[in-house]
């Protein structure tokens, strides 16, 4: 780990502020203070030198591992959406609900809305982020130019990561199943599994992403 | 600069001080005065316009759902014809009577402790980092910044209180027996969850260090 230098720190004395090349700097998001952009080495982490916050950590390979558990993850969601959840019995009767019914259970009149918002939160959004993190950084981790329109679609992944649900929807399904658990018995489907392999392969995916080092990527490997 | 510096954080040269702008999205630095980030594309602000307004503006609508949120059913529960209606807090209490009291604790800390929590937090930064602000200018700012960075990361769990009543309102169908159906404060708790994110995500960061380097506009 290294402070990422202060550039004001050579010409310190200086009255005026000193003319200063925005090619050759960076800026930390959070607190605005410049710095030198400087190389990173693999495995090493760039603080800001004023707020600490973590500027750069590039991972060996990273590219290629984000691509890779992001596809892993849309495969499992594929079989998470359509494979049962859980299963209900209760009094001889069995309940399989998929999470497709899960999202549908708002369906009905005023609740609609909120049926449009748990899709979108634990299915939707997810899936559009890590097929947009697929599309932008695939071509990365072979090495080609970046595909058309990667740098928005890398954008959106960015803007929909607080949005993208999936892992507290798992916690939900523990309170629910202890909260069922007086009124009936409950078992695990497939679907439950593979819903939480996923989330664990996301956060791993998320892990490796440095979003500096990204962007940095895209721009150095735009098409002339 | 007023006041002592705190905490041995250097002063630092920001990209505004220097007369350039840069990204919030990648970091990229540019001369004044050009509009979208070269970079990434992303719409260039050396502060973004407007952020405490709409700060304020999503905190308010977050935290007027939040009283219906609280009053009317989350919960509609059907049992051979007798219908009981549970709130929030009266979900809570329920787990408690079944002696589930780390799954009380997870519902009460989601659905009441960080909402609230968060009204409060994002209320004193907009208060604090705000032009002419007295309250402990120049100190503290890690703090902040830290604060700043909890409110983002933790509000969406607020969310699992609406993930629970999805799952029982789709799995507890069974006719007679016990029918569980969503009641109306599941949407308007979503609301609240959705409006006070908007509100972390309308903050910007750079306001808690401009009150250091003592040229808040």
């Amino acid at each position: 780990m290294f402070d990422a230098s202060d550039p004001t720190r050579a010409r310190a004395g200086s009255g005026s502020p000193p003319t200063l090349d925005p090619d050759r700097l960076i800026a930390c998001p959070n607190c605005d203070a410049l710095q030198h952009d400087a190389a990173v080495p693999v495995g090493a982490q760039a603080r800001c030198h004023r707020c600490g916050t973590v500027l750069m950590a590039p991972r060996e390979r990273a590219m290629t591992r984000i691509v890779m558990l992001a596809a892993t993850a849309l495969v499992l969601m594929v079989a998470a959406v359509f494979f049962p959840f859980l299963e209900l019995s209760a009094g001889g009767m069995v309940r399989r609900s998929s999470l497709l019914d899960a999202v549908l259970a708002f369906s009905s009149g005023m609740m609609l809305p909120l049926t449009f918002a748990t899709a979108a939160l634990i299915i939707v959004l997810p899936t559009l982020r890590l097929a947009g993190i697929v599309y932008a950084l695939a071509p990365m981790a072979l090495g080609w130019h970046p595909a058309r329109h990667a740098v928005p679609v890398f954008r959106l992944t960015q803007a929909l990561r607080p949005w993208a649900m999936a892992e507290i929807f798992i916690v939900g399904v523990s309170v629910a199943l202890v909260k069922v658990a007086g009124l009936a018995k409950l078992s695990f489907g497939p679907a439950f599994w593979t819903f939480a392999a996923l989330v664990l392969v996301t956060v791993l995916s998320d892990n490796y992403m440095c979003r500096l080092t990204v962007w940095k990527t895209l721009e150095e490997r735009r098409r002339p | 600069m007023s006041g002592p510096v705190p905490q041995q954080i250097p002063p630092a040269l920001t990209a505004r001080a220097a007369g350039l702008v840069a990204c919030e999205s990648c970091g990229r630095v540019h001369r004044d005065g050009i509009a979208q980030c070269q970079r990434c594309g992303a719409a260039l602000h050396s502060r973004r316009p407007g952020s405490l307004q709409k700060v304020w503006a999503w905190l308010f609508a977050g935290i007027v759902v939040y009283i219906p949120a609280n009053i009317y059913p989350m919960l509609l529960t059907t049992s051979f014809g007798r219908t009981t209606e549970n709130t929030i807090i009266g979900g809570v209490i329920e787990l408690i009577d079944y002696g589930s009291f780390g799954v009380a604790l997870i519902v009460f800390v989601a659905s009441v402790l960080i909402p609230v929590g968060k009204f409060i937090a994002i209320g004193y930064l907009a208060l604090v980092v705000r032009p002419g602000a007295r309250i402990g200018r120049g100190s503290g700012l890690r703090g902040r910044q830290h604060l700043y960075e909890v409110v983002e990361f933790i509000g969406r769990w607020s969310m699992i209180d609406v993930f629970v009543v999805a799952i029982l309102a789709a799995l507890v169908q069974l006719d007679f027996a016990a029918t569980i159906s969503p009641g109306i404060a599941a949407v308007s708790f979503s609301l609240s969850v959705a409006f006070t994110m908007l509100a972390a995500q309308s903050f910007d960061p750079r306001l808690i260090w401009d009150a250091e380097e003592g040229t808040a506009p």
